[in-house]
């Protein structure tokens, strides 16, 4: 039902708004009750569901860094219009990883620490300071999209000048935390599985993340991308859609090479959890949608590129969570699963996001359509649901 | 470095009386009950294997996992020995409770302000030139304080001695870098719950393998970054030159004839 002259509720808005209230009330939990009552983590599995939702959202925002590099360092500049996109995705993404972390540390408000009382020896000092100084790279990155909108100038030139050696460092920070993840469980070769120990994780977590984040920005052309009006022309999109194909067969590549060399493949050849774990991972995010993006139709395609991405991003999720989850376990004698609150707060965190990025779209210059003449909008198809965002047009930012 | 103290633990002559933990409790103000397992109120505890007991306590590895992992520099290795533990500085990360290869450190998941607990290898005692409470109370000798060189040289003697009552190894002498607590066992260690998948290397060596890279990728990568950007930047900007030289060209033509 729809009253006119009021925003058409979508299933969208009830939904997050529920999960953000009892997201906000599991924190509440969290800080009143301690880590102990909410969650189920222990001395033998101290890290848990939290950690992995870092871990996905950092690689799921490592568009940010690779959307940046390919146009404004490499002068990919046809891809001039996702660059914002990508930025805007990196830079909440990286916020709510920030915000999940400190929700997640035994002394939240100790969170500043790191950056006074440093070890240069700790995988996680060097990460807690390549994600502090990456935020900031990108609220710079990110600062001339609201600046333009409330038409002040001075500061937009400024951040011009120094815009080079800023993109330079953001991907040099971006290369090492992402890769820094997985250098986080170089230390426990006596814990982690060896189907996901290996000395390469830095390696393939940073080969696994530039699939994700491309795909991510290819799911974020296509969902916004409604009303005839597209984001991305499609050649340029199958373009991406080639490079994802081949990261993936990169990381296919040097994952199962790794496998061989350490002697591991035999632990695939019996069904068993964590082989089970491994095929799903693999093949739901690496095998199949690389064989899907080897067809020209796919790539060319609304639907094969949606079902593609999805199952990449999906795939990798796999990844992350066997990382910080399966590959730990100890199956069958000592297992995790998340507390009820431990998942409220990342759903509610999740759909903070959403909200976010869909409130900062609408009210932003993010999108800017390629199409040279927007069709205008008329009544939506039967049958098809009303696009929820339409696209900003230049009009709409010249000061009234 | 003679000052480096230790604690040799023979299996062999261990009654599992239980007078280590006790001492244990009494010195750090643990509540006095009979524990099984390491937990926040017993920093060491006696697990048994057929008829040996073990005391299993935290290590004060001389490469501390633990001290390489924690962001802030909470814990740290004290010249004497000990690996201790500044609560104040600490952010409740639990990297050490992840990494460390022993499972010593236990965590206060109860509070709202938690710490870490584990041994504290006595080190107040030890600045005052006092041995631990637990070697104090030992009655039978299983557990010996001193010098860890002394105490090592002891070990090989004991082994030497009689090589039919002791496997031939000194377990701590080398493993995961070296440690403080050094083992002598009438059993292989393997069949002891000791994990044998720890090797000689220090833990720390693994991180350090990626870590130590860091430099290098800051260098190497803002040099060939900067250069891809000036090489297609040049080659974007010749191809617009190109661009205006053709159309004054076909302009020029035109207004010819």
């Amino acid at each position: 039902m729809s009253i006119p002259g009021l925003p058409r509720m979508t299933g969208w808005r009830p939904i997050t708004t529920v999960l953000i209230l009892l997201g906000a009330l599991a924190a509440v939990a969290r800080f009143t009750l301690g880590l102990g009552a909410t969650t189920n983590l222990t001395d033998e599995f101290p890290w848990g569901l939290w950690i992995g939702f870092d871990f996905l959202g950092i690689g799921l925002a490592a568009s940010g860094f690779t959307i940046v590099a390919a146009v404004n360092l490499f002068h990919a500049k046809e891809y001039e219009p996702i660059v914002r996109p990508a930025i805007l995705t990196a830079f909440i993404g990286y916020l709510l990883v920030v915000l999940v972390l400190i929700i997640d540390l035994g002394r939240p408000d100790h969170f500043w620490h790191p950056l006074v009382m440093w070890n240069p020896h700790s995988v996680m000092c060097e990460i807690s300071w390549c994600l502090m100084l990456y935020t900031t790279v990108l609220s710079l990155e990110f600062a001339p999209i609201i600046l333009e909108k409330l038409n002040i100038h001075s500061p937009i030139k400024w951040i011009h000048a120094i815009s080079l050696p800023l993109m330079i460092f953001g991907v040099l920070l971006s290369t090492l935390h992402q890769s820094s993840f997985g250098s986080l469980y170089l230390i426990v070769p006596n814990r982690l599985h060896a189907l996901w120990y290996t000395p390469l994780l830095p390696i393939l977590f940073f080969i696994s993340c530039i699939a994700s984040g491309l795909s991510m920005v290819v799911l974020e052309t296509l969902i916004f991308a409604r009303d005839g009006r597209d984001i991305l022309a499609t050649p340029l999109r199958a373009k991406l859609a080639k490079l994802i194909a081949v990261a993936l067969a990169i990381y296919f590549v040097v994952r199962f090479q790794d496998l061989l060399s350490r002697g591991m493949l035999r632990e695939l050849t019996t069904l068993s959890y964590y082989s089970l774990a491994f095929y799903a991972e693999i093949l739901i995010g690496f095998v199949i949608p690389f064989v899907l993006l080897l067809f020209e139709r796919v790539r060319t395609s609304r639907l094969g590129l949606y079902a593609a991405t999805v199952m990449v991003v999906a795939g990798f999720a796999f990844n992350r969570m066997n990382t910080a989850i399966t590959g730990l376990e100890q199956y069958p004698a000592q297992t995790y699963f998340p507390s009820l609150i431990e998942i409220f707060i990342m759903l509610g965190i999740t759909a903070v996001g959403f909200s976010a990025f869909s409130f900062i779209v609408k009210h932003l210059p993010v999108f800017e359509p390629v199409a040279a003449s927007p069709r205008l909008r008329t009544k939506a198809p039967a049958g098809l649901p009303e696009p929820v965002f339409i696209a900003c047009e230049r009009e709409d930012l010249k000061p009234s | 470095m003679n000052q480096k103290k230790a604690m040799l633990i023979d299996l062999t002559l261990c009654v599992g009386c239980n007078a280590c933990q006790s001492a244990c409790k009494e010195e750090n103000h643990l509540p006095p009950k009979e524990e099984k397992y390491l937990s926040l109120t017993a920093y060491t505890a006696l697990s048994k294997y057929n008829d040996l007991y073990i005391r299993r306590m935290c290590q004060h590895c001389d490469v501390p996992t633990c001290v390489s992992v924690c962001p802030v520099g909470a814990l740290t290795k004290l010249e004497a020995g000990p690996v201790a533990y500044d609560e104040d500085k600490c952010i409740g990360c639990r990297y050490c409770l992840q990494a460390c290869p022993f499972h010593v450190p236990k965590y206060e998941w109860s509070s709202t302000k938690p710490r870490i607990q584990k041994c504290k290898f006595c080190a107040s005692r030890l600045a005052k030139g006092l041995q631990t409470a637990c070697s104090e109370a030992c009655p039978t000798g299983a557990t010996k304080f001193g010098d860890r060189d002394e105490l090592l040289n002891e070990a090989a003697r004991r082994i030497a001695t009689e090589p039919g009552k002791y496997v031939p190894r000194i377990y701590g002498k080398e493993d995961v870098g070296g440690t403080s607590m050094l083992y002598v066992s009438p059993v292989p260690f393997e069949q002891l719950g000791f994990d044998p998948r720890l090797g000689k290397t220090p833990m720390p060596m693994l991180t350090m393998s990626a870590l130590s890279k860091v430099p290098n990728v800051l260098s190497v990568g803002g040099v060939m970054l900067g250069g891809i950007w000036w090489i297609t930047n040049r080659r974007s900007e010749v191809q617009a030159f190109e661009a205006s030289q053709k159309e004054e060209q076909t302009r020029q033509h035109e207004d010819k004839p």
